[in-house]
């Protein structure tokens, strides 16, 4: 092989329409490719999406179980298994935004920067492998969820618009999740963040316990928390018990709607300052 | 591809804050040509790098790389260059091959042709045995010999490579040396940067001495050197000799400017362009009964016009006022 430089890379100068699509789509292969190789050799960066979920039915159904009562009755074991589904959806924000700051901490960021691939590939390619591990989560909360009991009392399009309102939101929490990585990029930083912000996010919410139950002014927070939101569309759509149902708030009236508009404004905030902060300079 | 100066800057300024980290520098190299830039800690070098290579854009005049503006044209510049930063950027949980080859890819080569060059490169680099690891167990050279192995994947036009034999083993070295021959020789346009001026004697066909952002001198290797002075003849006498003796029969036979090292027995005296000044020098000491134990020719080492050109004028002061 002849070291004299070369002249055959597959491009044009001024590539543009389908044949740069097919470069992007490319590029986010290869490294969608590059993120799971990452969880296979660290498959630690799956318990999010496994270990937690699975815990956290065992823990609720079989510890906390029978000393939760529902408002108005209903199962408790259908009733947070809806739960543990939506958080385990809406928890994607720490692991994309670990991932990022990973990345740039490496230097790995700087090496694609300075190639001639897609600008918004590697975030997307992020992106796709952890809505693969959205999916992998969902399997894996959906099996457990069965073994201890959880059924669906709804027609399988009702089932389905459950999972794919909750694949959006985890895909708009996703893009927080850049942004956050990004923006802090060390991975202790982001670790401490989403344990901050995220962890009380989700417990601050209906998924465990009915609103009901909580004091006024958690109650509030947990009324308007987008995860109540993403739950309560969940046990709606499965027909399981919710008796957020009976809360006169708007998001809880209508937590579909709720969801989807909410999913769609972070889409809006967050891609936006995403790509910024990745085309940021001094990013590294 | 028409006819264009592989790198070309002009003025180039970056800022960052209140740090003129590159100040009006100017640079033109021709192609097939390997540049060393020279230049103390913090004189702007990476900063340089980095602007060539599109990770860091200028605050003020113009870089041209592979005939396209670094400022206006970052996609078309990124095509035909290659950078081994002055830390590495490699991916810990992938293979070395997998690196490689996920940058070939990236860089738009076929799949197939990015293995090929990934195995080429590893082997090049005598990283077959650890190419299948994951980075993460490499030792500190192996990572350094991969991130230039990954700039090398394209065999871009122009290759930026900041301190690339910083921690590899002196073979190491010896190898990164040969291959950048090699690659200029295959007329890839290269500009490094390194803290061992041996190594910018020994590749470059011309360096730049940088200091504050400027470029404060330029010129091949031997330019420079005589640039700081030229060659000294330097004769050392047995311990017996007198040397006060030998200086002023030398004063009076051939120049007046001998200088004398008593305790190392040494006498030097500039060379000239008149020929046979050795012979002279001996037989003069000859005549004088003086024996002489060993004459040398030095040159300037590169160490000299480093010192001599980024002395920094205050510290050399306060030592002289100590
Ligand atoms: N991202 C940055 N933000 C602020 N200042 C910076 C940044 N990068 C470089 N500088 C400053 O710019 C100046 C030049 O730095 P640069 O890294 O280019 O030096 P260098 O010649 O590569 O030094 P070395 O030999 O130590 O690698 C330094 O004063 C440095 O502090
Ligand atoms: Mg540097």
């Amino acid at each position: 092989m002849s070291l004299a430089p070369a002249a055959q890379l597959q491009h044009t100068p001024g590539e543009r329409g389908l044949s740069r699509i097919l470069w992007f789509l490319r590029d986010v292969l290869v490294l969608t490719r590059r993120s799971l190789i990452h969880v296979i050799r660290d498959p630690a960066q799956l318990a999010d999406v496994t270990i937690q979920p699975i815990m956290f039915v065992v823990l609720f159904t079989f510890v906390f179980g029978s000393a939760i009562r529902l408002p108005g009755g209903g199962n408790y074991h259908e009733y947070v298994v809806a739960g543990i589904f939506g958080i385990t959806m809406a928890g994607a924000a720490p692991g994309v935004a670990v991932g990022l700051a990973n990345d740039i901490q490496s230097g790995i960021i700087d090496r694609f920067r300075s190639l001639p691939m897609s600008r918004g590939a590697v975030l997307a390619g992020r992106l796709t492998a952890d809505l693969m591990t959205a999916v992998l989560g969902l399997i894996v909360v959906v099996a457990v969820g069965v073994a201890v009991g959880w059924r669906v009392h709804t027609n399988p399009q009702d089932v389905l618009a459950g999972f794919a309102l909750a694949l959006l939101f985890n895909y708009a929490m996703s893009w927080a999740g850049a942004a956050a990585g990004l923006w802090l990029h060390n991975p202790e930083s982001a670790q401490a963040m989403a344990f901050v912000v995220f962890f009380p996010m989700i417990f601050v919410s209906n998924a465990f316990v009915a609103l009901q139950n909580m004091p006024i002014w958690l109650r509030v927070v947990a009324e308007w928390n987008p995860v109540s939101t993403v739950t309560a569309s969940c046990r709606e759509l499965f027909g399981n018990p919710n008796p957020s149902a009976a809360v006169q708030v708007w998001p809880l009236q209508h937590p579909e709607l709720a969801t989807i508009i909410c999913a769609l404004a972070l889409l809006a905030v967050f891609v936006p300052i995403s790509i910024r902060l990745y085309r940021r300079e001094d990013l590294t | 591809m028409g006819e264009h100066e592989p790198i070309l800057v002009e003025g180039l300024v970056k800022v960052y804050g209140k740090t003129r980290a590159v100040d009006g520098l100017d640079l033109v190299v021709a192609k097939g040509s390997v540049v060393a830039v020279l230049g103390p800690n913090g004189a702007g070098k990476t900063t340089l790098i980095r602007i060539l290579a599109t990770l860091a854009k200028p605050t003020g005049g113009r870089a041209m790389v592979a005939g396209y503006d670094v400022a206006s044209h970052p996609a078309q510049v990124r095509r035909n260059i290659g950078i081994a930063g002055q830390s590495e950027s490699i991916d810990e949980y992938l293979t070395g091959r997998q690196n490689l080859v996920m940058v070939g890819e990236l860089s738009r080569l076929p799949r197939s042709e990015a293995k090929l060059r990934a195995a080429t490169l590893l082997g090049r680099f005598e990283l077959n045995d650890a190419a299948d690891r994951p980075t993460k167990t490499y030792s500190g050279g192996m990572r350094r010999k991969l991130d230039l192995a990954a700039s090398m994947i394209t065999q871009p036009e122009v290759l930026f490579l900041d301190e690339p034999t910083t921690g590899l083993d002196p073979r190491a070295r010896m190898g990164m040396w040969q291959l950048i021959r090699e690659l200029g020789d295959a007329g890839t346009t290269i500009l490094l940067t390194t803290q061992y001026l041996d190594e910018a004697d020994q590749l470059a066909h011309n360096i730049a001495v940088v200091d504050s952002g400027k470029v404060i001198a330029w010129g091949s290797p031997d330019q420079l050197k005589t640039q700081v002075g030229g060659a000294v003849l330097e004769v050392t006498l047995p311990a017996t000799a007198d040397t006060e003796v030998a200086a002023a029969l030398l004063r009076g036979a051939i120049s007046k400017s001998v200088t004398v090292d008593q305790r190392r027995h040494k006498l030097t005296l500039p060379t000239t362009e008149e020929t046979g000044l050795v012979t002279k020098v001996i037989r003069a000491l000859d005549a004088g009964d003086i024996p002489v134990d060993d004459v040398t020719v030095r040159r300037p080492a590169l160490d000299d016009v480093f010192m001599t050109l980024t002395g920094h004028g205050a510290e050399t002061d306060k030592e002289a006022a100590a």
